[in-house]
């Protein structure tokens, strides 16, 4: 099995550490995986804002990247989800739809695909899990509190196996965090009220760390948590399951 | 009552927030609802079931618009009931204006009906000399405050008892500083009842107009609709071409989903089936276009006229429930106000579409299963096809996609000090950096993850 790493452009800039977990996480459970260096952004960013139009070079690129993989993995919900829906092209629309087929959030990758069923990762802490929506409502990496069906939740079954792990639960359990890519900037107060009272949530409920499969999110909730100085830290979850004492 | 938009979705937004406490008022009492709604929901085994089946029902509608208006007609005139068809919200209160003057009547009650406030009624029979009551007790706080409402099932939800204590002071004669809910609706139902005796002319608004035997159905849970009708001598009911249901034996399914849908309640108080005039009653029905026809043109919005108009899609809406209703600046607000207004005016309702961080939860709420995130994403594409991004958004967008377009172009940028984030994905609207307003940058580590695979892996 070839697995290519995507690793999204803000967490190769800003969460190396996101992106090497990963990498490890991948290659203890045995995976062939390799990561194409001349990666670029996914291309959601100009979608989300509109001009989906404008990301035709982002595609493109993908498509040369990873059309070799038997599966590609990356660390972020929100991109993954995007390529899933939306990664099309205007010259190679057969290798597109392929490719749309085997991109894999790093959670599902490992539930769904690898079926993992024990993991050698310790992490003695209380542990708040924030869901992102799209890996929530768009990959359906958990239920959702919306619908009436029943429970299930691959991050959680995850976390129950690392030793020591203590998951706290939260008065609303899949609440948005606000962030929603350009939203971040463009409804700057409504994004930061959304990002306090989801930070507050956990904090209420005695978290000493969040995690999410998605660092984007998480990277608005830290910068809320570093303007209020507070001690909670976030954590992206492949960092965790990567953990060791 | 539409509002003139003089500032956008976020500039709103940011002046409702100013006040903190109420915002988390705000929030936790239409949490609280959906809250309501959840267990209320999933009391009912066959809820999902419910949801395709009404969301079927309602694609049929969309497909047969035509045959069932047609046929909804011909049962209306055979039960007695005057028909009008009105393409424009002019056209509609033209109408409404006509009835009352051929009665001579100058004074109207009226229940609860988004499409009339969409149409502007009150203030064009206001400045004909006609004077309209919403006697919905949400909707009449709105109308002495003179504002429009701020949720659909809701329409004060974002005033506290205090300022309704103080309205009521103002314009009913209370003591002044009174806030308790209880008393306050005392007064208002002793204003209001006095109001139904004696106006001679109610207008109601219409939940399902049922094909099959031209009769249509009133949610309310005051009855206040009911008060209007039965005491009045004309009866108008007003309704956008999409309330149309093709049986009776659909209503179940819907007043089903709708009560718990809105609040948690298994069923609405009031129902109410009319069908035909009292004696020495007439009765009228105005059928209105407003801009539906032209979203039923539109194959990627059509299905935003499922909507059964419940409200859960706000209440779960965290965006709606941070920034209040107003702040959308249109009749219909939050997530699906958001898909319905660029329909209406898409210059004036750019801005909508982008009130959301598409996190979906409205389309899982929705009963008739509206796919609402979906369609937000596709206004924004439309949208700025249309070319009604500002300018600066338009080429801070070009300069995203130019820097990453290429892997060189990226790598050099994030290596720039990793001022990648300032410059790359939030370069939009750049003045100012609106996100270190009120939060930190991610602490810039020292080499990237390529970098450090380029060293260690090759
Ligand atoms: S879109 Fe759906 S959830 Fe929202 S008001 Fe309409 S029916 Fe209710």
């Amino acid at each position: 099995m070839n697995v290519g790493l995507f690793i999204p452009c803000y967490v190769n800039q800003f969460y190396p550490q996101a992106a090497r977990a990963t990498l490890e996480l991948l290659r203890k459970m045995g995976v062939n995986v390799r990561y194409p260096t001349k990666q670029i952004c996914c291309g959601q960013p100009m979608a989300n804002s509109g001009f989906e139009h404008l990301a035709q070079d982002c595609n493109n690129t993908f498509i040369e990247n990873f059309a070799a993989f038997d599966y590609i993995v990356g660390p972020s919900a929100s991109c993954i989800l995007h390529l899933k829906d939306h990664l099309h092209s205007d010259t190679q629309e057969a290798i597109a739809t392929e490719i749309r087929g085997k991109v894999y959030e790093l959670v599902e990758f490992l539930t769904d695909v690898l079926k993992i069923e024990s993991l050698d990762a310790a992490f003695p802490h209380k542990v708040g899990l924030h869901h992102s929506c799209h890996g929530l409502r768009g990959l359906r990496l958990a239920q959702m509190s919306e619908l009436n069906a029943p429970d299930f939740s691959k991050p959680q079954q995850l976390l129950a196996m690392v030793k020591g792990l203590e998951q706290v639960p939260l008065d609303r359990c899949d609440e948005c965090c606000g962030f929603g890519g350009v939203f971040c900037v463009s409804e700057e107060a409504v994004s930061v009220k959304m990002g306090k009272d989801r930070v507050a949530d956990h904090t209420r409920n005695g978290a000493e760390y969040i995690t999410s499969s998605d660092l984007s999110c998480l990277m608005h909730l830290e910068g809320i948590l570093h303007r209020k100085n507070s001690a909670v830290k976030v954590i992206h979850i492949s960092e965790i399951l990567n953990a060791t004492l | 009552m539409s509002q003139p938009k003089t500032k956008d979705h976020a500039a709103l937004a940011e002046a409702f927030i100013q006040d903190e406490e109420r915002v988390d008022w705000h929030d936790g009492a239409l949490w609280y609802i959906r809250a309501k709604r959840d267990i209320a929901s999933k009391s009912i085994p066959e809820w999902e079931e419910l949801r395709e089946a009404a969301s079927q029902i309602k694609s049929n509608v969309i497909s047969n618009l035509h045959g069932y208006l047609l046929q909804f007609e011909a049962n209306l005139k055979k039960n007695g009931i005057t028909v009008h068809w009105a393409d424009t919200p002019e056209e509609h209160n033209e109408i409404v204006y006509a009835i009352l003057k051929a009665k001579e009547i100058d004074q109207m009650v009226k229940s609860k009906s988004m499409l009339t406030e969409e149409c502007g009624l009150n203030e064009y029979l206001e400045a004909r000399g006609i004077g309209v009551i919403n006697s919905d007790l949400g909707e009449y706080i709105q109308q002495i405050d003179n504002e429009p409402p701020s949720h659909i099932v809701l329409p004060c939800i974002h005033k506290r008892k205090e300022e309704i204590g103080e309205l009521f002071h103002e314009h009913l004669g209370t003591e002044k500083g009174l806030s308790d809910p209880t008393q306050l609706t005392r007064v208002a139902r002793k204003h209001l009842r006095n109001v139904f005796m004696t106006r001679r002319a109610a207008l109601t608004g219409v939940n399902f107009a049922v094909a099959e035997t031209g009769e249509y159905v009133v949610c309310t849970n005051e009855g206040n609709a009911d008060m209007g009708a039965h005491l009045s001598e004309v009866q108008i009911a007003s309704m956008g071409l999409e309330k149309i249901i093709p049986q009776k034996k659909h209503l179940g399914i819907f007043l089903r989903l709708l009560a718990r849908s809105a609040t948690g309640q298994p069923i609405t108080i009031y129902s109410s089936h009319y069908k035909k005039p009292r004696e020495g009653q007439e009765m009228h029905l105005i059928l209105v276009n407003a801009g539906r026809t032209r979203q039923l043109g539109r194959k990627d919005f059509q299905n935003s006229l499922k909507c059964i108009k419940c409200g859960a899609c706000m209440n779960t809406c965290p965006v709606y429930r941070k920034s209040g209703g107003l702040s959308y600046h249109n009749t219909i607000s939050g997530p699906i106000g958001a898909i319905l207004a660029p329909n209406l005016d898409m210059k004036k309702h750019a801005d909508l579409p982008f009130a959301s961080t598409l996190c979906g939860s409205c389309s899982n709420v929705c009963p008739v299963k509206i796919n609402i995130h979906d369609q937000l994403y596709k206004w924004r594409q439309e949208i700025v096809k249309e070319g009604h991004a500002s300018s600066t958004k338009a080429l801070g967008m070009k300069a995203m996609a130019w820097t990453l377009s290429s892997p060189e172009k990226l790598d050099k940028a994030g290596r720039a000090g990793r001022w990648f984030m300032h410059k790359v994905p939030f370069v939009v609207n750049n003045k100012l950096n609106p996100w270190y307003k009120q939060r930190d940058m991610p602490e810039g580590p020292k080499e990237s993850f390529s970098e450090w695979y380029l060293k260690n892996e090759k």
